[in-house]
């Protein structure tokens, strides 16, 4: 269970004169076990989406829900990935991971199994003690990714999280998450600066523009993929090869580009 | 790299070595030179002699170790209710902002009285009870400890704060386990500060009590006119108190390096 509906959102950062629109008449719906991408330039507010959906923010008009549940507050059944991972520095791997599952009052006998699975999902398991200053950005990344899945949330919100990851890192965890996303379907809403990262992970890609911070297109990638069965490939590199993913890729990248 | 920063640890040693000797010289230049009166200033040896002394011989009912010593006692109690006290409060202030609303205007009208004029409140309060030297050195050591523990859950990262949020964290686990790690650089700072504060709050405040203490003892050697005695006071006051800040420093250093870099 698990979708995700924006209805006509709109929000206005600030008051009078100084107001910002940051987003107008946005209406998107992400399905149960759905992966969608929102891709677009930087301050064009695809960020702020994510942000309402978590909770972090309230939208100025329209409604945000989940489930049909209107949102609130932040909460464990939203978990939501950081850009610069935000993990606790004073805690350990296994400290990160549990903190969830400790906030819904769980024992240690019922907290166990959980970590430990999330760490080997991650291919943690050997790091469980570190802290994150000892670890690689891609590694604390597994480590938030790991914490965001222990929780078995509805809705998994993404935040440009390979976007502080060298290029290298980038492509292995972007290979993870396809993994991930074949082991276990989640409903995620992803937002990225990078139309090729969108094409390969998403069923569904939509463009914000920069002006008016509105929706101007949703391309449907999942069609495509299963048609041109872009999952018997194994690596990222022989998938951006295939016509049909270079066709996609150059479309997204025109209506972005037509913004300028 | 290493010899650069050994030569540069030896020059800060000679230039310091340098200063305190130019210091004593024309100090004792002075007392020798009649300009001024020895009653009122003794030599410097004379004075590291009193201080000798006065480990093994009593004056004003103690020697000088049992007066620091019940100094030390008083001067923890009150630091100790300063830093119990100061350090949660500040937290919550910087976590609930209703609570911040009310008690600053408070707070910041308390902070501009210094520890000193706290003395004839407390004297009448507490005579010359056990409390109120605990009173002054609280009001001494309480500011920073609040201030820092404040500023420091202030200024936490909000993305530490959004995660923590989104994992359900309650207000009491927020404070406990993301807001104190998070701050406790800044609040070990604010001790440090309040310790230094506390301690030096410390000698007004046992002008009141009149039984011992390091500030009993240097009251008696001046009624006594034993400026020596005075001034092994006051030596010993600034051993004590560097001495603890460099323990608390060191704690800060490691404090520091525990914690690592912050994402």
């Amino acid at each position: 269970m698990g979708s995700i509906s924006f209805d006509n959102v709109g929000k206005v950062f600030g008051a009078g004169a100084g107001a910002l629109v940051a987003l107008e008449g946005i209406t998107l719906t992400v399905a149960d076990k759905e992966f969608v991408a929102i891709v677009g330039p930087s301050g064009c507010g695809k960020t702020t989406c994510l942000r309402m959906v978590a909770g972090f923010e309230r939208p100025s008009s329209g409604n945000i829900s989940v489930d049909g549940k209107l949102i609130v507050a932040p909460g464990p059944d939203r978990a939501v990935v950081f850009q610069q991972f935000a993990l606790f520095p004073w805690k350990t791997v296994r400290g990160n991971i549990e903190m969830g599952l400790r906030n819904k009052n769980m024992s240690l006998a019922q907290r166990m199994p959980l970590v430990d699975a999330a760490l080997k999902l991650m291919n943690l398991e050997s790091h469980a003690n570190a802290f994150p200053h000892q670890l690689s950005g891609g590694m604390q990344q597994r480590v938030a990714i790991a914490r965001a899945y222990v929780l078995d949330p509805a809705v998994l919100l993404m935040d440009e999280p390979f976007g502080a990851l060298d290029a290298q890192t980038r492509v292995v965890m972007q290979e993870e998450l396809v993994r991930l996303a074949r082991l276990n379907p989640r409903t995620v809403l992803f937002i990225t600066h990078s139309v090729e990262e969108a094409v390969y992970l998403a069923d569904r890609v939509a463009i914000m523009g920069r002006r008016h911070g509105r929706i101007k297109a949703i391309v449907d990638i999942k069609s495509v993929r299963l048609a041109e069965q872009w999952d018997q490939l194994e690596r990222i590199e022989d998938v951006m090869e295939q016509e049909s993913f270079v066709h996609l890729r150059s479309s997204i990248w025109k209506s972005l580009r037509e913004e300028k | 790299m290493i010899m650069e920063h050994r030569i540069s640890l030896r020059e800060t040693l000679a230039y310091g070595a340098i200063g305190l000797a130019v210091f004593f010289t024309v100090w004792s230049a002075l007392v020798l030179s009649g300009v001024v009166p020895h009653t009122f200033l003794p030599l410097p040896t004379e004075i590291i002699g009193r201080f000798i002394t006065l480990l093994t011989h009593t004056f004003a009912g103690a020697t000088l170790p049992q007066h620091l010593l019940a100094s030390l006692g008083r001067y923890l109690e009150g630091f100790l209710l300063a830093a119990a006290v100061g350090v949660p409060l500040g937290l919550l202030m910087g976590w609930f902002r209703w609570l911040d609303d009310i008690l600053s205007p408070i707070f910041d009208g308390l902070r501009f009285i210094a520890p000193i004029a706290w003395v004839p409140f407390a004297a009448l309060w507490f005579g010359t009870g056990f409390g109120g030297p605990i009173m002054i050195i609280f009001a001494g050591a309480f500011p920073p400890c609040l201030i820092n523990a404040h500023r420091g859950a202030r200024f936490v990262s909000p993305s530490l704060i959004e995660a923590a949020s989104m994992l359900g964290t309650g207000h009491l686990r927020m404070i406990y386990e993301v807001l104190l790690p998070a701050s406790l650089p800044s609040i070990v700072a604010g001790l440090r500060v309040s310790a230094g504060l506390g301690w030096q709050s410390l000698v007004g405040a046992e002008l009141i009590v009149a039984a011992n203490g390091i500030g009993y003892m240097m009251v008696q050697g001046q009624a006594n006119v034993q400026t020596s005695t005075v001034m092994a006071g006051m030596m010993s006051i600034g051993l004590v108190g560097f001495g603890m800040d460099r323990l608390l420093r060191l704690a800060e250093l490691t404090i520091g390096r525990r914690l690592g870099q912050p994402t």
